[in-house]
């Protein structure tokens, strides 16, 4: 029972970190009908600035300037890079936000070096704030889930109660409309393009000091964040919030509990055959569920593909 | 997805290029006669050039790179038969290369087996279990072609590769499968224990497969892949099931992808999961739209390019990946046609018989351009050295000249080369737009 | 009376809650020239896509020589014999012209799926595709990419795609649509020479090309036939006169 709340705990954290990246990258796909590869490559260029400015001045200045750097960088990616390749259709931009990832890896190793970056949590929040019989929970994680749940309250607002969110979710479905209104709408793509990408460079700001900030941190993160949004439904915020827990509890809970596979067969009945090691299935026989805990999303998202393409909330088909 | 006005839909450019390639004015008959002769001898000089290269290249290292040119022009048309020419975007590909290069090599140890076959036809083994691949995933991933497409690609893709350190007796875990490919039957006598034996084997299956595939985009259900690639709802009320076609597509690609594998098993005799990543998927993504997408040669060229780019600058410099991308983002931006949409851009100054009054506006500006980019890309390596150097190593080499980057003079050089080249480049170019638009005019002086 | 080319039997669409084909009835006998009219939005292009699977009926069959078509995907319906052209253009624009119409050959002729013919070896495909060129006058115009072609030779070039596979049931959403007087003689023209003993079914505005080509009209006013039969007798229908004066008059407002 306590290990089964730790792992919530953990999960949430991980889910709710990956809904920062999802609700933006959901966003600009809603909105540009186009899938951001390079979306996680800004949650990486987060943490690194983020480790850069800490050096300087502090966690908590880096945790303040990093995602605007990050934003105002994503703005200057769509104004520039893919407004132009836009005219070309959709291949190519995706195409396009693809090479944008591997150049921003490349370019990461360029400045900082292959090694892992001395990130670490601030002093302040460097304490166990209780545990769990044993389980420590460390306040930093505490601080993750009121972040990421600020952010989220913040988003829904925005979205839902101003001026601006109604502008933009009115530009989402009906852009030209929107533009006849007398709204600048290749602004607001931008502007949400930025914000979108800032949300994700926060998430790395948080993320770089226990996750680690190191030049694969876009490539681990980036196409389970991909798997998200499309279970959860392109373009879905809640599907995206849905989505991104689930992934986090599933994963979770499969790395922390040890099934393995033989005890799941024998118990629906398959009995284990004689000569095991010499099967062409041994492999399959001896799976364990930490093993496979990080294809899981991607089981998961071929499945929903396949009996439901809309997603879990997905209304519209691409 | 609405269809607009296709007046307004086809890009300014492409219009042009087309309208000067076909001359409305030729009757049929004669059209066929001459595309036909137009058309076989590429194919005859390829295969002249391919078969008489090892003579002026007899090293065994330069056999190694042709091969490897060759697999991966095998791969990249495969490719390119869902990306180009039915419009549909992979982002896991390297998976059906891969499974056909694995199957190969579990072929390559089951000996009893290996020793009654010729090492030849290994390669259908592998076109075969990549087919099979294909056929399984298609069944499903076809339904729709953009981004759902995509997204199975990717998703299935990384299962994959992840079952490769999983399922070890199929991929052999970390270390892969390796074989010998000496203990097939021999072939006329030749048991492949040289190079240049393995080089006329891969040649020969390329000249094969390049020859198949273009008559695929031939046939009628490759003439559709196109049709359902513009306008699938049209295609539907031609009386075509877009699926159908787009999955007969996905099949033929799996098939050219499962060669390209045997020949990598053949070549290599070792197999691992790096055939399998996302990484090789992106590689061949990155190779063809170099290439260039819109003509079958593009991915041809694309791959060669692609690897004589990776040979020489791989060995002279670390930062091989960082070029590879500039130029990858570069392509996407300003080239979306690629290499081959670069060289069809200039058939109609050469049918208007002015390409020559193009030559020298591009020395002027291209040369300088082309030299202001090498002192760009001294500088970086300056900048690169100058931050990741161990401390104390001061000294690097570059451009065959060693000297010390903690100086300020050899900054200076780099400095200044790049700001002239590239301020010559920019200062001609009005010129070269100019020459560019009298050459594409009929009529006029010449 | 022999079976009706087409028949259509309690026919509904709903989108969400509104309402859009609120219940068709119809028969077109073989080879009928059968004109749709209706004020905008009175449902015809809707009709059109139910009829050819575009959209899945709420209710009610369609009935193409007697055999239901309920389920059956868009290209299943074509391979049947019933074809039809789009109101926006939808033609292949990168193809060349020669190519759009050899494509819409290849199915009728038996190639399906093929990947063991050429087609460029196929003398039937080759003399099918410049026969119907040359029915719709552009044999001239064959090797060039098809998005380069005039608006009117665009609009001629589709009706050329929609009546290759040889169907003999064709239905043309407005052919004529955004076309010059000239243009549209030429058009009119064009379809009563190729669509010579097949059925005929057209939704069209233009009342000169409706009362010069049709057999008989239907009026589509909001959602439902309000009158079907001989011009001259649906020109004196006291209801359709209403129906588009009043929708006239709306529309002015």
């Amino acid at each position: 029972m306590d290990l089964i709340l730790v792992n919530l705990i953990d999960g949430l954290v991980t889910g709710l970190l990956l809904f920062m990246l999802s609700a933006g990258l959901t966003l600009i796909f809603s909105m540009m009908g186009v899938l951001n590869f390079a979306h996680a490559s800004f949650y990486m260029l987060g943490a690194y600035f983020a480790y850069q400015i800490s050096l300087a001045l502090g966690f908590w200045m880096g945790l303040l300037i990093a995602p605007i750097v990050v934003g105002v960088l994503g703005a200057g990616v769509e104004r520039y890079g893919l407004r132009r390749v836009h005219q070309y259709g959709h291949v190519p931009e995706l195409i396009f936000t693809f090479g944008l990832a591997l150049l921003i890896e490349e370019m990461v190793q360029f400045v900082w070096g292959k090694n892992q970056m001395a990130y670490s949590v601030p002093e302040v929040l460097n304490f166990t704030a209780f545990a769990i019989s044993g389980n420590s929970i460390p306040a930093y994680k505490i601080f993750m889930i009121f972040t990421s749940i600020a952010i989220f309250i913040g988003l829904l607002y925005i979205l839902t109660k101003t001026r601006v969110g109604m502008i933009i979710q009115a530009a989402l479905s009906y852009p030209r409309t929107v533009e006849a209104l007398g709204h600048n709408v290749p602004l607001i793509f931008m502007g949400v393009f930025g914000v979108g990408t800032a949300l994700a460079g926060l998430a790395g700001v948080i993320a770089g000091p226990v996750l680690g900030t190191f030049p694969g941190m876009a490539f681990v993160l980036g196409s389970i964040v991909f798997v998200t949004i499309v279970i959860g439904g392109l373009g879905s915020l809640w599907g995206a919030l849905v989505a991104s827990l689930l992934i986090g509890w599933i994963t979770t809970f499969a790395k922390s509990y040890n099934i393995e596979m033989e005890d799941v067969l024998n118990s629906i009945g398959i009995s284990t055959p004689e000569n095991l090691s010499d099967s062409v299935f041994r492999d399959f026989w001896s799976l364990t569920s930490p093993q496979i805990a990080d294809i899981l999303p991607y089981i998961l998202m071929v499945l929903i593909l396949i009996f439901r393409p809309a997603g879990l909330f997905g209304k519209r088909q691409s | 997805m609405t269809v607009s006005d296709p007046k307004h839909d086809v890009p300014e450019g492409a219009r042009e290029k087309d309208q000067i390639t076909t001359d409305p004015s030729n009757p049929s008959e004669r059209m066929r006669a001459g595309s036909m002769t137009l058309t076989l001898a590429p194919w005859v000089i390829a295969t002249v050039v391919l078969i008489f290269l090892p003579m002026f290249f007899t090293n065994n290292s330069t056999l190694t790179i042709m091969n490897q040119m060759s697999i991966t022009i095998v791969f990249a048309l495969a490719y390119n038969m869902l990306l180009g020419q039915g419009g549909m975007l992979s982002f896991g590909h390297a998976v059906y290369a891969g499974v056909g290069g694995f199957a190969c090599m579990h072929i390559m140890n089951m000996s009893d087996f290996f020793e009654t076959i010729p090492l030849v036809i290994l390669p259908v083994f592998g076109g075969l279990f990549g087919m099979g691949l294909a056929m399984i995933v298609g069944s499903f991933s076809t339904r729709s072609a953009g981004t759902v497409f995509a997204m199975i690609s990717l998703g299935v893709g990384e299962l994959i590769a992840a079952c490769s350190v999983i399922i070890v007796a199929f991929f052999g875990g970390e270390e892969g499968i390796s074989g010998d490919r000496t203990y097939a039957q021999p072939f006329f006598g030749v048991e492949f224990l040289q190079q240049i034996e393995v080089y006329y084997l891969t040649i020969a299956w390329l000249v094969i497969s390049a020859a198949l595939m273009y008559l695929w985009s031939r046939t009628p259900v490759g003439r559709m892949a196109n049709a359902v690639r513009d306008n699938p709802e049209r295609a539907q009320f031609l009386g075509y099931s877009a699926r159908w076609v787009r999955y007969y597509s996905f099949i033929a690609s799996g098939f050219f992808c499962g060669i390209a594998g045997g020949l990598f098993a053949i070549n290599y005799e070792i197999l691992t999961e790096e055939n399998l990543n996302t990484a090789s998927s992106g590689v061949i993504l990155l190779v063809t739209f170099l290439g260039g997408v819109g003509f079958f040669f593009g991915p041809i060229i694309g791959a060669i390019a692609f690897t004589l780019l990776q040979t020489v600058l791989s060995l002279s410099t670390e930062l091989w990946a960082f070029y590879a991308g500039t130029l990858f983002v570069a392509t996407v931006m300003f080239f979306p046609g690629g290499l081959a949409g670069l060289i069809m851009m200039h058939v109609p100054a050469f049918k208007l018989g002015k390409a020559s009054g193009l030559v020298m506006p591009y020395i002027k500006t291209l040369l300088p351009g082309a030299i202001g980019l090498l002192g760009l890309a001294a500088l970086v390596e300056m900048t690169f050295h100058f931050r990741h150097a161990a401390t104390g190593d001061v000294e690097m080499t570059l451009f065959w000249t060693t000297f010390n980057s903690h100086e300020v003079l050899p900054w200076i050089i780099a400095g200044a080369v790049t700001v002239i080249g590239l301020g010559i480049a920019k200062v001609t170019a009005p010129s070269l737009k100019e020459a560019w638009n009298e050459a594409n005019t009929a009529g006029g002086a010449s | 009376m022999s079976t009706p080319a087409l028949e259509l039997t309690g026919l509904k669409k709903s989108f969400g809650k509104a309402e859009i084909i609120r219940g068709i009835d119809l028969s077109i006998g073989k080879a009928e020239r059968h004109a749709i009219i209706g004020p905008n939005g009175a449902g015809k292009s809707t009709l059109f896509n139910l009829i050819t699977a575009r959209f899945a009926p709420t209710a009610g069959t369609v009935k193409l020589h007697g055999e239901n078509l309920a389920g059956l995907e868009p290209f299943q319906i074509n391979r049947k014999g019933l074809s039809r052209s789009f109101q926006i253009t939808n033609i292949f624009p990168a193809m060349t012209v020669f190519e759009n119409v050899r494509c819409a050959l290849l199915w009728a002729q038996g190639y399906k799926y093929s990947f063991w013919h050429l087609v460029n070896s196929k003398r039937d495909l080759t003399e099918g595709a410049e026969a119907i060129l040359d029915q719709i006058n552009l044999l001239e115009r064959r090797n060039l990419p098809a998005g380069t072609l005039s608006y009117a030779e665009q609009r001629a070039l589709e009706i050329g795609i929609t009546i290759a596979g040889g169907a003999d049931v064709i239905m043309l959403d407005e052919p004529t649509a955004g076309m010059s007087n000239t243009e549209t003689d030429y058009i009119t023209d064009l379809i009563l020479k190729v669509t010579a003993g097949k059925t005929l079914i057209m939704v069209e505005h233009d009342m000169g090309v409706v009362f010069g080509l049709a057999d008989r009209i239907s009026v589509l006013v909001y959602g439902e036939i309000i009158a079907t039969g001989a011009p001259a007798d649906v020109r004196a229908d006291a209801r359709v006169q209403e129906a588009y004066l009043g929708a006239a008059l709306e529309a002015e407002h």
